[in-house]
């Protein structure tokens, strides 16, 4: 169908030979699955992580935030670094998910969801530090403008960092309803494979009742792009109004005009970098690499180079414009952070952020997979300094130099900040094993004119599809079970009782050749007895081999030498 | 009542978007299609009338920025009127600059909640809402077509056959 068509020069974003039912099977597995070993290490790491920074946290409000390595003059260090550079990791994923959407980027669909999953996972972390920082959380409602018992003191809407408040909560709160409602036929698929009932009550809760009715999936779909419209003017205001905290003020190094520009292009950066580090393991532990190509790291890879130029160059404009000013005190700034005490920190962000994204230019680098995730930690550093070289060493040394100083944190401030970053892995771990990791239901309405098989039957001239040639039975409600004039029907029913039933309602069917000594006539044989998956096969034990022997007559003994049920168990697992 | 519908599964949106067209050709009415992901056409097929929800998160929005503005009114120029950095707040025009991020975000809040709350209840899926979807595999590789029967099942079963279907059930639905 013309519909479908899509340019021979673009390459597959869904590679080998998959159908509908595939996609399927490959999202669902990791959910189905049981984690490894690897998962386990990882997320107990990460655990102990959020532990200690959650003491940290208990330690900063019960004693104060004197225990932070602030002073008089540096009021503002990791608290805000960190939460800016949180925030901008956030914004990657509304990127990804709305402004893609908008410019109709088919490459979006594999990486969407973890990349909300990602945006909502690490605002989260970054809404924790102003809340931790107003030292008596338990009041962080004063922020919101409700009528109170203090005289009619209302909030100051004239202030940055109210703005702040509004922006990062509408942010939060619009991304969640948007990653909410793209997940809901993926948790109704989910829900509708689930074997087990207390899955499929959790599942069955998580989607609403999703039924994807043609209606249904009309709003769905109207709804996707209004919501993609909005995001995209929010993520860009969220990470200006954040710029704002700093640009309205009358710091020499803060009170600059081009910082939203600068702040939008740095989260994007920013925020590539963390998809990148995350979905180039996720696609190696969920097995996704055939959803997640190495053309979807090699596009990201580019939105990192253009982002980290783009930072680069407001990094020399801003040093243009203070030279340019003659306000000596803006041009001391610039020249302390370049060769003041910190200049390490200057020169670690300029290699980070400037320099090390240029290695993009070259294909072979940008589609190598270990190179992207080095850069992509190294991006994330140079980051994290950037935030660090704005705040830090512009306050300093300020007007008055018998106030200067230098800042080092405590062991609280690298708590919470560790902290933070278990907390974000243990999310984004949990949510890998629980969530449809990829957007199904988008990927395969992009199947066909994307995937790599259908690609080929286009190149080869053949259609894309066949109209099926056999013509059934009607199925009647309450059809009475089909007899088997079978003589061996006692030992099939015996056998059948303790190996259990096959549903074809509520059960898939497995692919029994996949057991080594099954070939396509005994899986035929075993069909018709009744046994369809690999659960049947592993429950089998000696008895049911003599049994299955008995009924089919073929190959005494097969069975227990190939170890059928222990082959099934593992299939069972991995399916 | 309980009436008599058939349930005709295709395995492919494109057999599937040809049957519709077919079906409808034959004049006959077209209860429902469910399918795991969005046909692109399909409701323009199934002659379903386009989905207002994005009228109304226009309206949401204006609504977001009335509150907005009718909320900072009262409290930055009405009740409590003060000298912020030099800048008095005298009226509600010259001090608009500094609302407008406020009015941006509340804008986008109420057209982006509303509009997904309007969504989810005229869709009816909220929380512990049973799916109603008649065959689980509908969101896995299966797209289903239902048709209600009145005295017309040998016809309508005939040339559901020949658009192409891989199973047809008939079951009475509760409705």
């Amino acid at each position: 169908m013309a519909s479908h068509y899509e340019a021979p020069i673009r390459k597959p974003l869904v590679l080998g030979d998959k159908g509908y039912h595939d996609v399927t099977v490959d999202i669902a597995a990791p959910v189905e699955g049981k984690a490894n070993k690897h998962w386990w290490i990882v997320f107990t790491i990460a655990l102990v992580a959020f532990l200690w920074g959650l003491g940290c946290i208990i330690y900063t409000i019960s004693t104060g935030i004197g225990v932070w390595g602030l002073n008089k003059t540096v009021n503002w260090a990791w608290d805000i670094t960190n939460f800016v550079w949180w925030v901008g990791i956030g914004h990657a994923g509304t990127l990804i998910s709305a402004v893609l959407l908008l410019f109709r980027q088919k490459w979006r669909m594999a990486i969407n969801r973890s990349a909300e999953a990602m945006t909502i996972f690490s605002v989260i972390q970054a809404g924790l530090f102003p809340i931790i920082h107003m030292g008596r959380p338990w009041l962080a409602y004063w922020v919101l403008p409700i009528p109170n018992q203090f005289g009619s003191l209302w909030v100051n809407f004239n202030s940055p960092l109210l703005w702040d408040v509004f922006a990062i909560s509408t942010y939060l709160s619009v991304s969640l309803v948007f990653w909410w409602t793209g997940l809901l036929p993926d948790f109704a698929m989910i829900r509708d494979r689930a074997v087990k009932p207390f899955q499929k009550k959790i599942y069955s809760l998580l989607s609403f009742g999703w039924t994807g009715r043609a209606k249904d999936w009309q709003r769905f779909e109207e709804v996707s792009l209004v919501l993609a419209g909005l995001a995209t003017p929010l993520v860009l205001s969220v990470h200006t109004i954040v710029s704002f905290d700093f640009a309205t003020s009358v710091i020499p190094g803060w009170h600059t005009t081009i910082f939203p520009p600068y702040f939008v292009a740095g989260a994007i950066f920013s925020g590539f970098a963390m998809v990148n580090t995350l979905l180039i393991i996720m696609r190696k532990v969920c097995s996704l690499e055939a959803y997640i190509t190495v053309q979807h790291i090699e596009l990201m890879n580019i939105v990192i180079m253009i982002t980290g130029s783009i930072v680069g160059c407001a990094y020399i404009t801003e040093l243009f414009i203070a030279w340019y000013s003659g306000v000596e005190y803006e041009q001391y700034a610039f020249l302390n952070r370049a060769t003041g005490p910190y200049w390490w920190a200057y020169w670690s962000m300029m290699t980070c952020n400037v320099f090390s994204p240029q290695f993009m230019w070259f294909k072979k680098l940008r589609t190598s997979i270990m190179f992207s995730f080095f850069i992509s930690i190294v991006v994330n550093i140079g980051m994290w300094f950037e935030r660090f070289v704005i705040i830090v060493t512009s306050l300093h040394r300020d007007y008055l130099p018998s106030s200067w100083t230098m800042f080092s944190p405590t062991f609280v401030d690298i708590g919470i900040f560790i902290g933070t970053i278990g907390f974000f892995f243990v999310l984004f771990l949990l949510y890998s094993r629980t969530f449809p990791v990829i957007a199904q239901a988008e990927v395969k309405s992009i199947l066909k004119a994307s995937g790599e098989k259908y690609k080929k039957l286009r190149d080869a001239g053949k259609p894309l599809y066949e109209m099926p040639a056999v013509k059934g039975e009607v199925k009647k409600e309450k059809a009475p079970k089909v007899e088997k004039d079978n003589p061996d029907e006692k030992k099939v029913s015996s056998l059948l009782d303790t190996i259990g039933v096959f549903n074809a309602d509520t059960e898939t069917a497995d692919d029994l050749k996949k057991v080594k000594g099954i070939g396509p006539q005994m899986e035929q044989t075993l069909n018709q007895i009744g046994i369809f998956t690999f659960a049947q096969v592993s429950k089998m034990t000696e008895k049911e081999y003599d049994l299955l022997d008995s009924i089919t007559g073929s190959f005494p003994g097969r069975a227990q030498r190939d170890d059928w049920a222990g082959q099934a168990k593992k299939l069972n697992v991995k399916k | 009542m309980a009436s008599k519908v058939i349930h005709a599964l295709y395995t492919d949106d494109d057999v599937l978007m040809h049957a519709v067209k077919k079906v409808r050709a034959e004049h006959h009415h077209i209860d429902e299609v469910y399918t795991p992901f969005p046909v692109h056409g399909l409701d323009k097929a199934l002659g379903l009338e386009d989905t207002r929800i994005a009228i109304t998160s226009f309206m949401y929005g204006c609504l977001g920025l009335i509150v907005a503005i009718v909320m900072m009114n009262y409290i930055m120029i009405d009740d409590w009127p003060q000298d912020i950095g030099g800048k008095p707040s005298f009226t509600y025009l010259e001090n608009m600059p500094a609302f407008v991020p406020i009015m941006f975000e509340l804008t986008v809040f109420f057209a982006a909640h509303l509009m997904v709350i309007t969504f989810y209840l005229r869709s009816r899926m909220w929380p512990f809402k049973k799916a109603e979807n008649p065959d689980v595999r509908t969101t896995d590789d299966h797209f289903l077509m239902e048709i209600g029967v009145h005295n017309n099942e040998k016809e309508l079963t005939a040339l559901l056959w020949d658009t192409g279907a891989v199973e047809i059930n008939v079951t009475e639905k509760e409705s």
